[in-house]
C-alpha cells in the first residue's frame, strides 16, 4: 500500500491557543480512514489546513507521494482531493444537476463550452441514479431537504473522480435512514478504489466503517488502530472521559 | 438542455431593437432622441456592470473610472482631428481592449476584498481616477476640461450616429451578458456569487473568472464612456469620473433585477425618463438627487431582489399553489415545467 496522504508536522496557532500540535498522520491508499477526537481536538482545524482552506503555521503534506508546497483548495481538488463540509455547502440557486456539472473541475477552456453540455448531462445523470436522485435533477438545490444537501454534497466532489474524498461528519443533522444511505455510497465507493478520511462524531457509524481510526487530543494524535483497539485503548478513553 | 437561443427570447429582442432603431427614423421631438441616448447609454453601462456585480456577486462602485478613462481615451485622441467623422467609434474596440487589459491588475488587487469592503476599494478606485483627471494637466485639461472636435454630421441627423452606436455597444454587451449565463463561465460566476470558498473546493478557477468578469465589464464601460465623450464634446473632469454615474448604474441594475439579461435595461429605461422628468418637475436644482434616494429606499423595501426576479417568483409561487391544487407531486413534476417558469430567476430568467 502507498501513501495517499502523509501529514507532516502541522501547526496552527490562533493566537495563544495552539489548535493544532505537530500533527502527524497517513491516510494509506485504500482505506477508510477516521479522524476522531473530542470536541476542539483541532479535526476541522486539520482539515482545513489539509484542504487548503487555512494556511499552516508550520509543516509539511504530501499527497500521493508527491509534496504540496502551498496547498489551495482548488488545484488541489484538481489533483484529485475532494472535501465536503460539516453544513452541507452546496448552490442553492443552481439545480441539482448544475450543482454537480460546476464541480466537475475541468480546464480553463471549459469556460467557453455551454453552461450544460450533453456530456454533463450524461455524466450527471450516471452520477444521480448512483444517488437515486434523478428526480430531483432539474430542482432547485434550494428546495432539497438537507439530508438531499448531503448527499448532493457528497455527489457532486465525486465528480471529478477523486483519489481522496475527505468528509467532515457526513451523518451530522441527518436521519438515521439518510446515514445507511450515506454509509452504504461511502462503501460503494470505497469498493470501487477511493480512499476516505472522516471526521465523525457518531462512534457506531465510526465503528462500523473505518478502519483505521486515529483519535486526535488538543491537536495531536494519540493513538491509531483499529476500531477495537482503539475502544480499549486507555488514552483513548481517558481523553474523551478524562479530566 | 436548452438551446443557446430560444425563440421567445430572440424575439423580445428583435422587437426590442427593431423599436430603438425604427424610432429616429419615424421621427419625434429632437429631445426624445437626446434622452433616448442616454437612456440606452445607461442601459448599456448597466448591462456591464451587471456582468461583475450581478453575475459574479461583486458590486463594483469603481465603473465610472473606466467610463472615465474610455471618454478621455476618445477625448485625448481626437482632440486636434478636427472633423474626426466616424474614426472615433471604429477607434472603441481598440479603447475596450486597452481599458480591459488595464482593469485586470485593478481587478486582480480589489477582488482580494469582498462585498463591503470591495465596494470601498472600487469607490477609491474612482476618486483616484478623478484626482488624476483634475491633476494630469498636461494629458486631461486638468479642470478646464478638453474638447472632442465637433464631428461633420448634418444637424438633422447629427444624433444619429451617437444614438446608433449607443444601441450597437448596448446589444453587444447584451449578447455577451447572454452568452454568459449560457456557459460554464456563467455557472462559475454564480458559485463566486454564491460562495467563493466552496467554489473554490471543488476547483473552479474563482480569481481567473471574477477578474476576467471584472476586466470584461469594465473594457464595455470604457467604450461607452468613448461614445459620450465624443457626443457631449467637452469632457469635464467631476462629469466624467462622476460618482453620480456609478450610483446611477447600481440602481438601474438593483431596479430591473441584478444577475438577469434584462433587469438592467428595465431599470435604465425606467429610471433614466424619470430622472429626466424629475429634473425638469424640480428645476436646475439637484432635488432629483433625493427622488433618486426615494426610489432606492422604495426598491430596498418593496423588490429587494429587483422587478424581473420578482416576477419571476410571484409566477413560481402561483404555479407551484396550482401545481398543489391539481394534487401532482412536486418535486418530480418541476423538472418537465421549470423551463417556462424558472424559480431560480437570478440569471435565467431573462435569457429565454
Amino acid at each position: 500500500m502507498t501513501r495517499m496522504l502523509q501529514v507532516d508536522g502541522l501547526i496552527k496557532r490562533f493566537g495563544g491557543v495552539t489548535a493544532v500540535d505537530s500533527c502527524t498522520f497517513e491516510v494509506e491508499e485504500g482505506t477508510i480512514t477516521a479522524l476522531i477526537g473530542p470536541n476542539g481536538s483541532g479535526k476541522t482545524t486539520a482539515f482545513n489546513m489539509i484542504t487548503g482552506y487555512l494556511k499552516p503555521d508550520e509543516g509539511r503534506l504530501a499527497f500521493r507521494g508527491e509534496g504540496v508546497g502551498r496547498p489551495r483548495p482548488a488545484p488541489l481538488y484538481r489533483r484529485g482531493l475532494s472535501r465536503t463540509f460539516q453544513q452541507a455547502r452546496i448552490f442553492p440557486d443552481l439545480t441539482v444537476e448544475e450543482n454537480l456539472i460546476i464541480a466537475r473541475g475541468g480546464s480553463w477552456t471549459t469556460m467557453f463550452q455551454r453552461r450544460v453540455s450533453r456530456k454533463d448531462h450524461q455524466l450527471a445523470m450516471r452520477m444521480l441514479e448512483e444517488f437515486n436522485l434523478q428526480a430531483l435533477a432539474d430542482l432547485r438545490a434550494a428546495e432539497l431537504s438537507y439530508g438531499q444537501r448531503k448527499l448532493l454534497e457528497f455527489a457532486s466532489v465525486l465528480m471529478s473522480d477523486p483519489k481522496l474524498v475527505l468528509l467532515d461528519e457526513p451523518t451530522a443533522g441527518v436521519n438515521p435512514v439518510m446515514i445507511d444511505t450515506m454509509e452504504r455510497h461511502i462503501r460503494e465507493r470505497h469498493a470501487s478504489g477511493t480512499t476516505f478520511l472522516i471526521v465523525e462524531h457518531d462512534m457506531q457509524f465510526v465503528m462500523r466503517l473505518c478502519d483505521p481510526v486515529i483519535v486526535l487530543d488538543r491537536g495531536a494524535p494519540i493513538a491509531k488502530g483499529t476500531p477495537s483497539e482503539i475502544q480499549s485503548d486507555p488514552k483513548v478513553l481517558e481523553a474523551y472521559l478524562g479530566s | 438542455m436548452k438551446s443557446l437561443v430560444s425563440p421567445a427570447g430572440a424575439l423580445r429582442a428583435g422587437i426590442f431593437f427593431a423599436i430603438l432603431i425604427a424610432i429616429p427614423l419615424v421621427g419625434g421631438p429632437s429631445w426624445l432622441l437626446n434622452m433616448l441616448i442616454f437612456t440606452v447609454m445607461y442601459a448599456a453601462l448597466s448591462s456591464s456592470w451587471n456582468i461583475v456585480g450581478g453575475y459574479a456577486g461583486y458590486p463594483s462602485l469603481g465603473h465610472a473610472a473606466f467610463f472615465g478613462i474610455g471618454a478621455y481615451a476618445v477625448g485625448i485622441t481626437f482632440s486636434k482631428s478636427v472633423g474626426a467623422g466616424y474614426s472615433p467609434f471604429w477607434s472603441l474596440p481598440v479603447i475596450g481592449l486597452a481599458v480591459a487589459l488595464i482593469a485586470v491588475p485593478v481587478g486582480w488587487i480589489s477582488m482580494r476584498t469582498r462585498q463591503d469592503v470591495f465596494a470601498i476599494v472600487t469607490i477609491t478606485i474612482l476618486f483616484i481616477a478623478q484626482t488624476l483627471a483634475f491633476n494630469l494637466n498636461g494629458l486631461t485639461g486638468g479642470a478646464q476640461g478638453t474638447s472632442v472636435a465637433a464631428p461633420p454630421f448634418p444637424a438633422g441627423t447629427y444624433d444619429w450616429p451617437f444614438y446608433f452606436a449607443m444601441v450597437v455597444i448596448l446589444a453587444v454587451t447584451m449578447l455577451i451578458s447572454h452568452l454568459i449565463s449560457n456557459s460554464k463561465f456563467g455557472l462559475a460566476l454564480l458559485t463566486v456569487r454564491a460562495d467563493e470558498d466552496k467554489a473554490q473546493g471543488i476547483g473552479v478557477r474563482v480569481t481567473g473568472v471574477k477578474v476576467s468578469a471584472f476586466a470584461l465589464s469594465a473594457g464595455m464601460v470604457a467604450m461607452v464612456g468613448g461614445i459620450w465623450a465624443y457626443y457631449v464634446g467637452f469632457i469635464y473632469p467631476q462629469f466624467a469620473v462622476d460618482p453620480l454615474i456609478t450610483i446611477g448604474i447600481v440602481l438601474m441594475t438593483f431596479l430591473g433585477g441584478k444577475g438577469t439579461l434584462w433587469g438592467p435595461v428595465l431599470g435604465a429605461f425606467i429610471l433614466v425618463p424619470a430622472q429626466e422628468y424629475f429634473a425638469q418637475a424640480f428645476g436646475a436644482s439637484e432635488l432629483y438627487l433625493l427622488a433618486y434616494a426615494l426610489v432606492f429606499i422604495v426598491i430596498m423595501l418593496f423588490l429587494p431582489r429587483g422587478i424581473i426576479p420578482s416576477i419571476a417568483m410571484a409566477r413560481h409561487r402561483r404555479w407551484q399553489r396550482l401545481a398543489g391544487e391539481a394534487g401532482s407531486t412536486v418535486p418530480a413534476a418541476g423538472g418537465t415545467s421549470t423551463d417556462a417558469m424558472d424559480p431560480t430567476a437570478t440569471m435565467t430568467e431573462g435569457t429565454r
